[in-house]
């Protein structure tokens, strides 16, 4: 299950009957191409001999020194502390968000009253851009004005997020997870609906209770869309935390909440080590590769709509 | 099914509209403090119901922006979000189906090699490369411009796949139906091909501009002016770091601004924004 059927040609990359013309081709693939070299190729291969360079420290010349850059960024506690965080959040943000959405969703999969209007109700978060996410949380928990802060410190919860590097994490995570609820509620929502109702209608019959049927049927069978969406979260907690980060805390307190593309950022606007910052973007790149690796090699056609 | 199904139907109920308020809560709060006074919200005295600033609020950061750190009315912001998106929506749908197009109904030299150079763009995000390829948009001299903003964004290895995809079940009997009328790769492009994509496009438009409105490192990068903004670039600048000075209810209704379109392009068109998204991410 969890897979369309084949399309008619699966393999075949062409058709059997073509136009023949010489130069049309090119000319119809010439902008793309000419996108593709000149904003990611040429980019990427700079980012890639950049650094594997040293620059002297008036710019004025420029050595080969092979897997010096590399040597110092890995050297850098900071640098190990961004790996370490960055893999923590995905974790976090991942976990947290699937296992609310997936509740959501088994729930939207029953047959009630409204269920068109639960996923309606539910999807829109989607179309909400990080950064606004992030005011939208800055403002909810703000120690001084925020009306969740003034709840928690009337429960006497010391909450400072600002100086509080901790808080300040958990305050990233609950924001980067809350905007992927709707995401991940509707690919759950999808598999859920692909699951052939005779197959858990069978395990009631057999005397199934509904939460052993959850377990042992319909979340084994759920289980290509959870690692779909499993790698579908940890490349949005890489990545698109980004805008998130920015607005709720910039990397702070104290770097408590700099992941590896935020200290690209940061580190980049501070300017002067090109080399270290192209060993950076080269690891991330690096790290990209291998997820959608992952993706293709063991994700793959996801889920049936 | 056979058990209990009341309560169990109660509690799905209860549960679905728990989740519906974590998720709209923090959107609520917004529309309400764009409505009350920055003084009461500063207090951290802000009440849950809509106070009586609306218009006057909405007035001001539409035609006006804040008093002090943003100098530039939200609307020019949304004005140059909106150019920025068409651009990377239109754009790619464009420039993608034309590739797919030779890929799958030509012959020619290199053939595969194009189609891979497109399709490994996929591992080459905007974050990896943003430094780099900053410096080549700033030697074509294309900073603070809408080119600037969308070019660099504008290849898309999935569009390309997903067309190419959608093009290999057409039926081949289509082109030979066409070539028996005389037409060319132009009018079967145009007349055959094109009307068979629409629903295809359209649901890629709904993702991509949603995808493209909410673009926020690149602009961030290429905008210096402040009349090239974009609003997800104007929000952050709004929230000041001394903050006595943030002006929440602009800030809250910029928020709400900044969200309307692509909600609105969600709710009203979901059956092409949900076919999209799962076409997309195959």
């Amino acid at each position: 299950m969890g897979r369309p059927a084949a399309s008619p040609h699966p393999r075949l990359m062409q058709k059997q009957s073509v136009f023949r013309s010489k130069l049309l081709p090119y000319a119809l693939v010439a902008p793309q191409l000419a996108v593709v070299l000149i904003f990611f190729y040429w980019p990427a291969a700079q980012a890639v001999i950049q650094s594997f360079l040293l620059q002297d420290a008036f710019g004025l010349s420029t050595s080969f020194v092979w897997f010096d850059n590399y040597r110092d960024l890995l050297s850098q506690p900071d640098y190990f502390a961004a790996i370490a965080r960055t893999f923590f959040f995905s974790f976090a943000i991942a976990c947290s968000s699937l296992s609310l959405a997936l509740l959501l969703a088994v729930m939207a999969d029953k047959p009630l009253r409204g269920g068109t209007i639960y996923r309606t109700l539910l999807i829109w978060p989607y179309a909400i851009a990080p950064p606004v996410v992030g005011v939208l949380w800055v403002f909810m928990l703000h120690p001084s004005l925020g009306i969740v802060a003034r709840g928690l410190r009337n429960a006497g919860v010391d909450w400072n997020p600002l100086l509080d590097g901790n808080q300040a994490a958990l305050l990233i995570i609950l924001a980067a997870a809350w905007k992927q609820i709707s995401y991940n509620f509707l690919f759950f929502l999808a598999g859920l609906q692909s699951i052939p109702r005779s197959v858990i209608e069978a395990a009631a019959i057999d005397g199934a209770r509904p939460m052993r049927r959850f377990w042992t049927v319909i979340f084994p069978m759920l289980s290509p869309t959870i690692f779909f969406l499993l790698v579908i979260n940890i490349v949005y907690a890489f990545f698109d935390t980004f805008g998130i980060i920015d607005t709720m805390t910039r990397g702070g307190p104290a770097k408590a909440t700099e992941t590896l593309v935020y200290k690209v950022y940061s580190d980049g606007l501070l300017g002067g080590n090109l080399g270290g910052s192209a060993a950076q973007s080269v690891i991330l790149m690096a790290i990209v590769i291998v997820l959608t690796a992952i993706q293709f090699r063991f994700v793959e056609r996801k889920v049936n709509y | 099914m056979v058990e209990d199904e009341g309560i169990q139907r109660y509690i799905a109920h209860a549960i679905l509209w728990i989740g519906i308020a974590i998720v709209a809560f923090p959107v609520y709060l917004a529309f309400i403090a764009s409505t009350q006074d920055n003084a009461v919200i500063a207090n951290g005295q802000m009440s849950l119901l809509p106070g009586g600033h609306f218009l006057e609020t909405y007035y001001q950061t539409i035609f006006v922006g804040t008093s002090g750190s943003t100098r530039e009315p939200v609307g020019m912001m949304m004005f140059n979000s909106l150019v920025m998106s068409l651009l990377i929506a239109i754009g790619k749908i464009a420039i993608s189906i034309i590739s797919a197009y030779a890929v799958v109904y030509f012959r020619f030299p290199f053939r595969m090699t194009i189609f891979w150079l497109i399709f490994i763009t996929l591992m080459l995000p905007v974050e990896v490369r943003i430094y780099p390829t900053y410096k080549i948009v700033a030697q074509l001299h294309l900073l603070d411009s809408y080119a600037g903003l969308s070019l660099p964004l504008i290849a898309s290895a999935t569009a390309t796949l997903l067309f190419r995809q959608f093009f290999m079940t057409v039926p081949d009997e289509l082109l030979e139906a066409s070539r028996i009328d005389g037409a060319g790769p132009f009018r079967f492009f145009w007349d055959t091909l094109l009307p068979l994509s629409r629903t295809n496009m359209a649901a890629l438009f709904v993702i991509l501009f949603i995808l493209g409105w909410n673009q926020y490192l690149w602009p961030l990068l290429v905008t210096t002016r402040d009349d090239m903004q974009t609003i997800q670039i104007g929000i952050r600048k709004m929230i000041t770091t001394t903050d006595a000075l943030t002006e929440w209810p602009i800030v809250m209704a910029t928020a709400v601004l900044a969200m309307l379109p692509p909600i609105f392009v969600v709710v009203a068109m979901q059956k092409l924004f949900v076919r999209g998204l799962v076409e997309t991410e195959k």
